[in-house]
């Protein structure tokens, strides 16, 4: 169920442009502005002005395609941001481009094109309009854009099929639950066809076992129907789970952007590291953020001297044998090593143990922590058969605890 | 201290407003004069064809109205045919046709002006600083005081009684319409803004059926402060049961007041509760 991350430039075209854009509510917009560029707090502004920050200096760009999730804690802007994309708040400054058109620089005509055409949006509490049966509730957009009612009646019925909630299509909102809801909020916008949808804290009101599942349907629908996601959230492990990329957001100022890997393991600062403090990080964490460089030797070549000489080194007393190719093919104590030495054997292929685990270098934390908690050895990582590193219960748990270990995890090269 | 204070002449509001009225009644005659009548003939013709149905057919769809309104329920059903038997018992038919038709209009009216100018103040914050001081001023005012205009513009009769009758009945279905529009739910205001909605739409679309439970609730208020209105307009010649409880005023006759003010308590009773039962009904 797990969507990969992917790179967002490889999703193509450029859908969404933000730059500089401020929104501050209240009067005294440009004393207000000088004030947040010298660095005062939203605390201190408001004192001084009267002057609310909604967002300032906003500045990303959202690829076709990509699920860009705009994360942070209540107050930090990001319900204003979204809102600010389809000018349901007007922007106090700065550009809003989708598709190259200047959304923040439309008239009223303009606006309501692209809102009809280009964007839907879904909201926290659902916006289901009560005294509108579901069937009435999805047809409402293709209904305002004047679209005959036997056309628009079919699109929202295969919308509702889709969401699986066709044979509800008569009862009023009030009597679904609050999944069922908000997947009539989905299929309401997606009946719409637009390219772009915004979803405002979507899931957040659901409880957390409907909530992954909707997290699960939206990611099954985005395999399908790829549409560019604006996604606002508190949640980091929704953030994490649903996101292409995650924009953090504090007092209205966008403090980081990146992909969810990136922010967990180099937050910007202090705010991002708290933030992440609570994340279950094992299911973010891929074993290759925790493993360790491996100290290995030849065993097609190397005997038990070079063993020896290697753990003596290296202060250990287990080395991982690989041949030529750098293939993994088991471990070599130093009792055994010792041991052959002392008959002089010059090979250690008699010696070699093979009852290490191996697991994949891009599997998750989370999915390998019960071979790690079976095994009476670490774990050999591999990519391609080659071994890459080693996975050590001890690193892997400072891995889950913090982000400041990092530094060493960063420059695992496979030792030759 | 006293002496200067009487150094301020006292300023001539009474006169202005005779003067303002006189002027008004002067230049808008003819129009005044084509309301009148035209209001006359068609509220007359209301209350022809009220009093040519038979008493006991308007009683049973009163009744039948009544018991499907109710979620057919028997109570206000009965209470309507016993209430408006006694009404035609006490000879007091053709008056309740006349209140009637009194009532339809004005509150028909109230209803036609008041509703727009509720919907104006929720979407504008200057037309609500402006409407609400008025709509205080006509709620404060005493109802007898709206007969004199009403007199100066229109005469004597019916016409005056609904034109008293409306700006008295006004101030609720404006209020509760401009009420239920503002608490319509942001988000559901912005879902609809959301996917282009022009400004008919959403109030027709999403405002207004969202609102009207509470508008209903001030139609029903409306409806109920026009039937009050009765008994004033009466003094300047509105015919119908305010009349007879007029008149046993003049004359002391407590019974026949009795009698007309109890007719009016039923009249009361069935409108209030056939509008609370149609608001009921859409809440559903």
């Amino acid at each position: 169920m797990w969507f990969y991350p992917t790179n967002g430039k490889e999703n193509g075209m450029e859908k969404i442009k933000i730059e500089n854009v401020s929104k501050i509510f209240g009067r005294h917009l440009n004393q207000a502005l000088k004030l947040v560029e010298q660095k005062k707090s939203k605390t201190e502004v408001l004192k001084q002005t009267g002057a609310t920050i909604g967002v300032y200096n906003a500045n990303f760009t959202v690829n076709e395609g990509e699920i860009f999730v705009i994360m942070g804690l209540s107050g930090s802007g990001k319900s204003t941001l979204v809102r600010l994309l389809n000018r349901l708040i007007e922007p106090t400054s700065g550009n809003i481009y989708i598709d190259g058109e200047n959304i923040s620089k439309m008239n009223k005509q303009q606006l309501i094109k692209v809102r009809r055409e280009k964007m839907s949006m879904v909201f926290q509490n659902f916006g289901l309009f009560p005294q509108r049966t579901v069937l009435a509730n999805t047809e409402y957009g293709l209904e305002i854009r004047g679209i005959p009612k036997e056309e628009r009646r079919l699109k929202a019925e295969k919308a509702l099929d889709n969401a699986g909630l066709l044979p509800y299509k008569d009862q009023y909102p009030s009597q679904l639950s609050g999944g069922m809801q908000q997947r009539v909020g989905l299929a309401r916008a997606l009946a719409n066809d637009p390219d772009i949808l915004l979803m405002d804290e979507a899931f957040s009101a659901l409880d957390p076992l409907i909530r992954k599942d909707m997290q699960d349907e939206l990611l099954d629908l985005q395999q399908k129907m790829k549409k560019t996601i604006i996604f606002i959230t508190h949640d980091l492990n929704e953030a994490l789970r649903i996101g292409d990329r995650i924009a953090l957001m504090k007092d209205g100022e966008i403090i980081q952007i990146g992909t969810g890997e990136e922010i967990l393991t180099n937050p910007a600062n202090d705010y991002v590291r708290t933030f992440l403090e609570d994340v279950d990080r094992s299911k973010v964490l891929t074993v290759e953020n925790a493993m360790i460089r491996p100290i290995s030797i030849n065993i097609d070549v190397d005997g038990p001297k070079v063993a020896l000489q290697r753990m003596r080194e290296e202060e250990v007393s287990v080395v991982l044998a690989v041949n030529k190719l750098r293939e993994f093919k088991g471990y070599i104590t130093a009792d055994d090593a010792l041991e052959a030495s002392k008959r002089g054997e010059g090979s250690l292929v008699n010696y070699l143990r093979t009852d290490m685990p191996t697991v994949q270098k891009d599997m998750y934390i989370q999915d390998v922590l019960s071979i790690i908690s079976d095994s009476k050895t670490p774990l050999a990582v591999v990519q391609d058969e080659k071994l890459v590193g080693v996975l050590i219960r001890g690193v892997v748990i400072e891995a889950l605890s913090s982000s400041d270990e990092n530094e060493g995890v960063k420059e695992n090269v496979p030792a030759t | 201290m006293y002496q200067l204070l009487d150094f301020i002449p006292s300023i001539p509001v009474a006169k202005s407003t005779e003067i303002v009225m006189d002027w008004l009644t002067d230049t808008f005659a003819g129009f005044f004069d084509v309301i009148k009548e035209s209001g006359k003939f068609s509220m007359e013709r209301v209350t022809d064809i009220l009093e040519w149905i038979p008493p006991i057919l308007f009683i049973l769809i009163i009744a039948v109205i009544a018991f499907f309104a109710t979620k057919r329920k028997f109570g206000l059903a009965i209470f309507s045919i016993v209430g408006l038997l006694f009404i035609y018992n006490q000879g007091l038919w053709e008056e309740l046709m006349n209140t009637i038709t009194l009532v339809l209009f004005a509150s028909i009216l109230a209803v036609i002006i008041g509703i727009p100018l509720g919907i104006l103040m929720s979407k504008s914050k200057f037309a609500e600083a402006t409407i609400q001081p008025l709509l205080d001023f006509m709620q404060t005012m005493p109802g007898f005081v709206y007969l004199i205009p009403a007199v100066a513009f229109f005469g004597i009769g019916v016409v005056p009684g609904v034109f008293a009758s409306i700006i008295f009945a006004l101030p609720p279905v404006v209020r509760f319409t401009n009420l239920g529009i503002r608490q319509v739910p942001k988000e559901l205001v912005e879902a609809a803004d959301s996917y282009g909605s022009t400004g008919w739409q959403k109030l027709y679309k999403v405002e207004l059926p969202i609102a009207m439970p509470t508008i209903m609730a001030g139609v029903n208020q409306t409806v109920l402060l026009s039937l009050s209105m009765v008994v004033i307009a009466s003094m300047i010649g509105a015919p119908g049961l305010g009349r007879e409880v007029l008149s046993a005023l003049q004359q002391a006759k407590v019974g026949n007041g009795f009698v007309a003010g109890v007719s009016l308590v039923i009249l009361a009773i069935i409108f209030d509760r056939l509008t609370q039962s149609i608001n009921k009904k859409r809440q559903e």
